[in-house]
């Protein structure tokens, strides 16, 4: 476990899954809504230093496996286990115990309060009396947003005043806070223009040097191919299949969104369909 | 003057006037500045109308002022808590039947349980009946927030079937009597004739006190900001705040300290005191009534609540987005279920100030209570869409709606008229926010 951290990128397939035990280990995870299974026996891992994208259409079940990992629904059916340990995890503050963080593509924040009470929501700073340390906050804030979005000045106003990249900004400021090992991003840049999203994907490689395991869901393959290791793609609640980026090409994955039809890259899931 | 180089490089300022400078130095809420307008105007109008329509207006008397923080008291106290209930995107429609069954309860125990038990007039039968009360108001509010929190029944319907249910059990606690008198401690608690204010001294004494905690709340603000080098309030918004916060105290403590016990009210205290009467008659200071000091120490707490706790900064939390506070680790359903309960608690404070008050129990106390409530609380800018509101502005919203009540009454107006006349202020305060507000965005 000690040289995980200069994995080369010419290991192959199966030194990553033998030589290396995952942080995150999804097996056989299912969740229905109303008789619709959203997730059907999807399991999926994740590694130390690792960004995992996910892909998939809208609907395909991504966000929904995801938010069983963050704590924000319930599976029905399979187990998750953390280093190895099994994990229960039944609501989002059992989840953020074990260090799994999550920048939501609705940005949950809490629009009428300030930057500050959104960063520290849930774990609030607090003086001595036990009232909330106000001032400490908003120092954290300044010192976590400082080096998220230099020009960040509005510590004061609720977030709704903000723009889109600034509330993005918050967003990420609260996951990355708190010493996350697992850091989960929902379409983090959906709402960003193209120089917040650069600002984006350096960070997503600076965390990742850090050793943070990162599932990247993203509609843009091109992102997606850029910054993550391997990519899983899902189709009607099922994984397709999972592939090293350099074993296969940008359109054997739209083939696998669209279609999916596995290419010989991958390694097929439940979900691929047979020929 | 004092300007931290930080601030001034906010661009913003360079084309500020002097009124917005003024205010996002001082961070005077203009919301509040509407309401303490709104307030001037009022008493100011009532005064002149009577003036015009009697000869002499006496609304702007320490008498009447005087009586209506009074009757403002246990309407003021439940607003505290609908703030929070409200800003937390829930209702409470049971507080008026929730303070008839809490003083029916109280009334009860110290007629027919604690007043046999203990002998009538015993000193212990007040403190115990208030503490059954506050129990059971308690016990009620938390019953009405599991039902909503964790067996996710609508707080609509929760608190509706409550304003019937509590109405119905007070009645049945009581078989429909009236329950009185109230133990003599107890009555002090609403204000009434003798004992149940605290007097000039005491009254001055608190006011000193608020002063002094005005100055340190400042400078602890201002110590705690330099820690972190962030940057601090200009020295002169300072001292305009701590100005005002003086102003009012003392004006407060002289307003309340110049309404003297009638001639032989005062004739009767000095006889049993034994204090000489001079000439030109004895003048006994009443100062700060018990049920205002009451709201008062009610309204603080509430505030401190809101705004210093992590309990507070949930309930905003909540209120702006139930779903990222749920996402965020925030367990939403004890929150819920902790608001209510302490909604509970005030109503039963407040049937503790209008029982004694009217040194009665009866199924019919707080009738309509719970939408005076309501109003006032909306009336002092607080949102039912949720996540905005503050306890001062919704305590302001029952003095308006008390002073239009008081005004209308000084001048003879018709029960009728003077309900159309607050239902329409209402709304036409709601309006005037829906205004404000979307000048503001």
């Amino acid at each position: 476990m000690s040289d995980h951290h200069h994995a080369s990128s010419s290991a192959t397939v199966t030194a990553f899954s033998a030589g290396r035990k995952p942080i995150v280990e999804m097996r056989d995870i299912s969740i229905a809504f109303g008789g619709i299974k959203a997730v059907d026996h999807a399991s999926l891992e994740l590694y130390e230093g690792e960004v995992v994208g996910l892909l998939g259409h809208n609907g395909a079940g991504k966000s929904t496996l995801i938010k069983i990992l963050s704590g924000a629904y319930q599976r029905d059916h399979g187990d998750i286990y953390i280093r190895g340990e099994k994990a229960s995890i039944d609501n989002p503050r059992d989840a953020k115990r074990y260090g799994i963080e999550t920048i939501y593509q609705t940005l949950a924040l809490a629009d009428n309060v300030d930057a500050a009470a959104n960063l520290f929501l849930g774990r609030e700073l607090k003086t001595k009396w036990g009232t909330l340390d106000d001032v400490a906050m908003e120092a954290a804030t300044r010192e976590v947003m400082g080096r998220l979005n230099p020009n960040f000045r509005r510590f004061k106003e609720p977030v709704k005043k903000l723009s889109g990249g600034q509330r993005q900004s918050v967003a990420i400021a609260r996951a990355i806070h708190f010493n996350a090992n697992i850091l989960i991003m929902d379409e983090p840049t959906a709402a960003l223009g193209p120089q917040e999203t650069q600002q984006v994907s350096d960070l997503t490689l600076e965390l990742k040097k850090q050793g943070i395991g990162i599932f990247l869901i993203s509609h843009d393959i091109h992102d997606v191919f850029e910054l993550s290791d391997r990519v899983a793609v899902m189709k009607n609640g099922r994984i397709v299949g999972t592939a090293r980026v350099q074993d296969v090409t940008k359109d054997e994955v739209l083939g696998m969104i669209i279609l999916g039809k596995c290419p010989p890259g991958a390694i097929p899931g439940p979900g691929a369909l047979n020929d | 003057m004092i300007q931290s180089p930080e601030k001034r490089s906010e661009p913003a300022l360079v084309q500020e006037g002097m009124i917005t400078r003024f205010l996002r130095a001082t961070e005077i809420d203009t919301r509040l500045l509407g309401m303490i307008g709104a307030l001037v105007l009022i008493w100011v109008g009532f005064q002149i109308a009577g003036d015009l329509r009697n000869g002499n207006g006496v609304f702007l008397t320490p008498r009447n002022l005087w009586i209506l923080l009074v009757q403002t008291a246990s309407i003021a106290v439940m607003t505290t808590g609908m703030v929070m209930i409200i800003v937390m995107r829930h209702i409470d429609l049971s507080v008026g039947s929730l303070l008839a069954f809490v003083a029916v309860v109280m009334g009860y125990s110290q007629v027919y349980i604690l007043g046999p038990w203990l002998g009538v007039g015993h000193p212990a039968i007040w403190i115990l009946s208030v503490i059954i009360g506050l129990c059971t108001g308690a016990l009620i509010g938390a019953f009405h927030g599991y039902l909503i929190s964790y067996a996710g029944i609508p707080s609509f319907i929760v608190t509706l079937g409550g304003l019937i249910v509590w109405r119905g059990a007070a009645w049945a606690v009581i078989r429909g009597e009236t329950v009185a008198p109230m133990d003599e401690r107890f009555e002090l608690m609403g204000g009434g004739p003798f004992y149940s204010s605290i007097g000039a001294t005491a009254t001055w004494i608190i006011g000193v006190l608020i002063c002094v905690l005005i100055l340190l709340g400042i400078r602890s603000g201002r110590s705690a900001r330099n820690k972190f080098r962030f940057p601090q309030r200009p020295i002169w918004a300072e001292a305009f705040l701590v100005a005002m916060g003086f102003a009012l105290t003392i004006g407060t403590v002289l307003l309340v300290n110049s309404y003297y016990f009638p001639p032989k009210l005062a004739a009767d205290y000095a006889a049993l005191h034994n204090i000489p009467i001079p000439e030109g008659g004895l003048l006994i200071s009443r100062g700060l009534a018990i049920p205002v000091l009451i709201a008062a120490v009610v309204g603080l707490g509430m505030t401190f609540i809101a705004t210093r706790t992590q309990f507070g900064r949930y309930i905003y939390a909540i209120g702006g987005n139930p779903e990222a506070a749920e996402l965020a680790g925030v367990n939403t359903r004890k929150i819920t279920l902790l608001m209510f309960t302490l909604m509970g608690v005030l109503a039963a404070v407040s049937a503790c100030i209008s029982s004694a008050r009217l040194n009665a129990a009866s199924n019919a106390l707080g009738l309509f209570d719970e939408l005076y409530v309501i109003a006032a609380t909306v009336i002092g800018g607080t949102s039912l869409a949720g996540g905005v509101g503050t306890i001062y502005g919704a305590m302001l919203g029952a003095l308006v709606m008390q002073s239009l009540q008081s005004g209308m009454t000084l001048l003879n107006f018709d029960s009728a008229f003077k309900d159309m006349a607050v239902g329409s202020v209402l709304v036409f305060a709601v309006w005037l926010d829906q205004i404000y507000r979307r000048r503001a965005n």
